[in-house]
């Protein structure tokens, strides 16, 4: 099961729980999880950067998630 | 440490491919062009910081001769909303509105109409034939004002995002964030000293010397091609198709040279309003911004508030902080809370610690991007704190940031843990600089600070192809600002092992080369050399796998070494190498023309810290401030350019100075810039620095093929806080808010008795 954070600004779709466990062999596969457990959540949280194991994704789409991935959601980042 | 390789390129500084045109004037910028039958478009501003527009008469402008199209904000479609997409993010009907207003102008020179005219003097008559009717609104112009619950509203349909439930008001603050770790009370009840403050930092323009330009030539059937500078042209592309409703296969975006854009060329101003103006007017239109405009209409960065509380025990080991940042958005939500907000505390290993962010309508141009968007404000009142912390505690600046250090596996602030960084590596490297190891020359102050830049990979495209004498062509579609196409050239010329003097690079316009997002994140050394890495290691399997037909062995038999096709081991020792020429020269007989290419959305940007320090004296009697020093240290993963590299450490370091000492936006009372123009909005000339003395660290990045992190925006962060505690060590007395000129620092010393 990885261990998924939710940042701060994305509590309003998880109903402020903070930290889930969920199976999931990819990032996709994780949207779908995270859709399952919060219906319409999906969209919020696939606009969002995503650190896997430490290496943060703009743009996580078919990345692997390990067994014991631990997953940060955070904002997209920009720059100059 | 970077594991020592014998690159043959990488690394060295050759000549830029495009320095002669530069510097001989061949080169052409965004208002080089021109095109027969071009007419000329001009914008027609508010001179309102806040109005309701009720009515505009275009009829006498329209009736002028020489007068081809007039537009408003309603010949523009209705606007779709939803995200603009690509690297700067927004909304596409606030980028509309901001384009062109519509019910309302938000901030003094917002766009209320376009001409377009046969010479720039009569659209200049035309604009001036245009009436405008106002209902003045009072402008909201303060960060802590706006923020108020009764305070005049931007926009009554601006709800606050990101708070548990839709608040019952509109306000003008667009968006909260917050990000938080432990029990704040915990740690600052550990804490032996607590140190806090509220720091100011103003709003700043990137200062890119080119201003805006464009020209848009509109065919009958709708088909329009715009040249332009631009930071992305792909991007510039897809915005505009949104703002316009069109079919992006029918707008070809072709970036010019381009004179500096710091990020304030990531957004469409008036690439939009040429293509109204061309298919209206049936002939090209050319669009020139005056530095005027540029200062009132385009985006700087934002201005800031920003609370930092930080608690040590004796010994200076950090344990909590907390943040309070606020940004100013301009007239439209998309502050750079967000990076602000997770950069404040990334360099430091910190337990217990709260950040709360806020982004702010104001009546001011809407904010764009600069160099680290969002990392410069709140990073300076942290350094800024933790300078305060050093002198209160009597522990050196640098030993004092080296005990708090993030390294591999701290958790960064933001979420993931660090992958390998930089920070303590540019730490002991100041601490036995010879700049800082000298002692500190008399009547002034030394000032050290740290930045920090998460860099983005994104989407790159490169082609590679190999001429039949075996020279390299290099298509690109990301625009060069600090002199990418050499260092493609030199990426090419590592992975191909021909010379770089054989390797010319290009950048493709949208028609002639597959996507690339913007030139900007410290991306595209990174993502772009990434994609033209693979397109030549996409060359070299193909010339493997002909040199393997020609030899009649397998292509598994065959290496490439030295820009050569050369038999593996035991293989037929009789096989003389082939070199690319020869494999070029019989490419006909082996398959047709050698075309590399890779199209990739690079993952793993690695993240930049830098630590800067500085010597600066204050006049006392008239609150000069001289730097006589400047020092900047940055881990760039590998430098592939050593030059290019250093110069976007010094050019970081010139802008984060004046910054720092001069530059701010001044607004009179009725949202009026009272600067707009570099005689009084003053950027640093060379007669005000010292030569910028660089180090580059390079702890490589594992997901780059030779370990790049990316290096334009880490530079511009630390220089404020460097500047303002050595200011603050010379003189004594703390001064909290940028810029730090002469009035305000003199009225700062006399306030502190002299």
């Amino acid at each position: 099961m990885a261990r998924v954070v939710i940042a701060d600004h994305l509590l309003v779709y998880t109903g402020g729980q903070h930290v889930v466990e969920l199976p999931a062999a990819s990032f996709r596969e994780l949207l779908e999880a995270l859709d399952e457990r919060w219906p319409g959540a999906r969209e919020a949280f696939a606009r969002c950067a995503v650190a896997i194991d430490g290496q943060i994704y703009q743009d996580a789409y078919l990345e692997p998630i390990g067994k014991d991935s631990e997953v940060f959601f955070m904002q997209r980042i920009e720059g100059g | 440490m970077s594991e020592a390789i014998d690159y043959k390129v990488i690394g060295t500084s050759p000549i830029r491919p495009d320095g002669v045109d530069k510097v001989t004037g061949r080169a052409q910028y965004g208002a080089d062009l021109n095109l027969p039958n071009q007419i000329y478009g001009k914008v027609l501003r508010s001179p309102h910081a806040h109005a309701r527009i009720l009515g505009i008469d275009t009829s006498r402008a329209r009736a002028m001769p020489g007068v081809f199209a007039v537009i408003t904000g309603a010949d523009f479609p209705e606007s779709e909303r939803g995200a603009i997409g690509g690297e700067g993010g927004g909304d596409v009907s606030d980028l509309a509105k901001n384009i062109m207003a519509r019910d309302k102008v938000l901030y003094h020179g917002h766009a209320v109409a376009a001409v377009a005219a046969s010479s720039q003097s009569v659209a200049e008559a035309a604009l001036a034939a245009i009436e405008v009717r106002y209902e003045v609104l009072p402008p909201v112009l303060d960060l802590l004002s706006a923020m108020q619950p009764d305070a005049p509203l931007l926009d009554p349909n601006c709800f606050t995002k990101n708070l548990p439930e839709k608040p019952e008001r509109p306000s003008n603050i667009a968006a909260v964030m917050k990000l938080g770790r432990g029990n704040v009370d915990e740690g600052f009840a550990q804490a032996d000293v607590i140190v806090e403050g509220e720091y100011r930092i103003p709003m700043a323009h990137q200062g890119y010397i080119e201003p805006h330009a464009c020209v848009a030539s509109a065919n009958e059937q709708g088909q329009t091609t715009v040249w332009c500078c631009t930071q992305g042209h792909f991007e510039f592309r897809a915005m505009t198709a949104k703002v316009l409703r069109m079919n992006i296969a029918d707008l070809k975006f072709i970036a010019s040279e381009i004179g500096g854009g710091f990020g304030g060329k990531t957004v469409v101003y008036l690439e939009p309003l040429a293509v109204l103006l061309s298919r209206k007017a049936r002939r090209p239109v050319k669009m020139m911004m005056t530095r005027e405009e540029v200062f009132r209409a385009t985006g700087p960065t934002s201005g800031a508030i920003c609370r930092i509380r930080l608690g040590a025990r004796r010994d200076g080991t950090f344990t909590a902080a907390s943040a309070w940042l606020a940004y100013e958005a301009g007239a439209y939500a998309g502050a750079p809370m967000g990076p602000g907000a997770m950069t404040v505390f990334a360099p430091y290993v910190l337990e217990h610690f709260q950040v709360e962010a806020f982004d702010v309508l104001v009546n001011k141009p809407k904010v764009a991007a600069y160099r680290a968007p969002g990392a410069p404000q709140s990073m300076y009142a942290m350094e800024c704190a933790i300078d305060e912390l050093s002198i209160r505690l009597g522990i050196d600046p640098i030993d004092l940031r080296l005990k708090n250090a993030a390294e591999a596996g701290t958790q960064a602030p933001y979420g993931p843990k660090f992958p390998p960084i930089g920070l303590k590596a540019c730490l002991e490297a100041a601490r036995v600089h010879p700049n800082y190891t000298r002692p500190v020359p008399a009547g002034a102050g030394r000032g050290v600070a740290v930045g920090f830049w998460f860099n983005v990979g994104m989407q790159s495209s490169a082609e590679v192809h190999i001429n039949e004498n075996g020279t390299v062509t290099l298509v690109e579609g990301s625009p060069d600002i600090g002199g990418s196409r050499a260092s493609m050239c030199m990426m090419a010329a590592e992975t191909l092992g021909v010379p770089y003097e054989q390797i010319r690079a290009l950048i493709g316009d949208t028609e002639s080369t597959g996507f690339s997002n913007v030139t900007g994140g410290s991306r595209t050394t990174f993502a772009t050399g990434m994609a033209v890495v693979r397109a030549c290691e996409d060359i070299i399997a193909q010339c493997k796998a002909r040199a393997a037909a020609t030899w009649g062995v397998d292509a598994d038999q065959v290496l490439w070494e030295d820009g050569r096709a050369i038999p593996a081991p035991g293989v037929n020792a009789e096989l003389k190498p082939l070199s690319l020429a020869e494999i070029a020269g019989n490419a006909a007989r082996t398959g047709g023309p050698l075309l590399g290419r890779a199209s990739l959305n690079a993952q793993g940007a690695g993240a930049g810290f830098s630590v800067n320090f500085a010597d600066l004296a204050v006049d006392r009697e008239t609150g000069k401030v001289d730097v006589l020093a400047f020092t900047a240290i940055q881990d760039a993963g590998k430098a592939i350019h050593r030059a290019y590299v250093e110069g976007q450490i010094q050019g970081g370091a010139a802008q984060g100075l004046g910054w720092a000492l001069n530059e701010e936006y001044i607004y009179d009372e009725q949202g009026v810039m009272q600067n707009a123009g570099f005689l009084d909005y003053r950027i640093p000339v060379a007669s005000d620095l010292p030569m910028i003395d660089t180090q580059i660290i390079e702890v490589p990045n594992p997901s780059h093929p030779f370990g790049v992190r990316g290096v334009g925006e880490t530079p511009i962060v630390a220089p404020l806080a460097a500047a303002a505690n050595a200011v603050a060590r010379a003189t004594g007395v703390r001064i909290h808010d940028l810029p730090l000129a002469p009035p305000r620092v003199l009225a700062a010393l006399e306030a502190a008795g002299g």
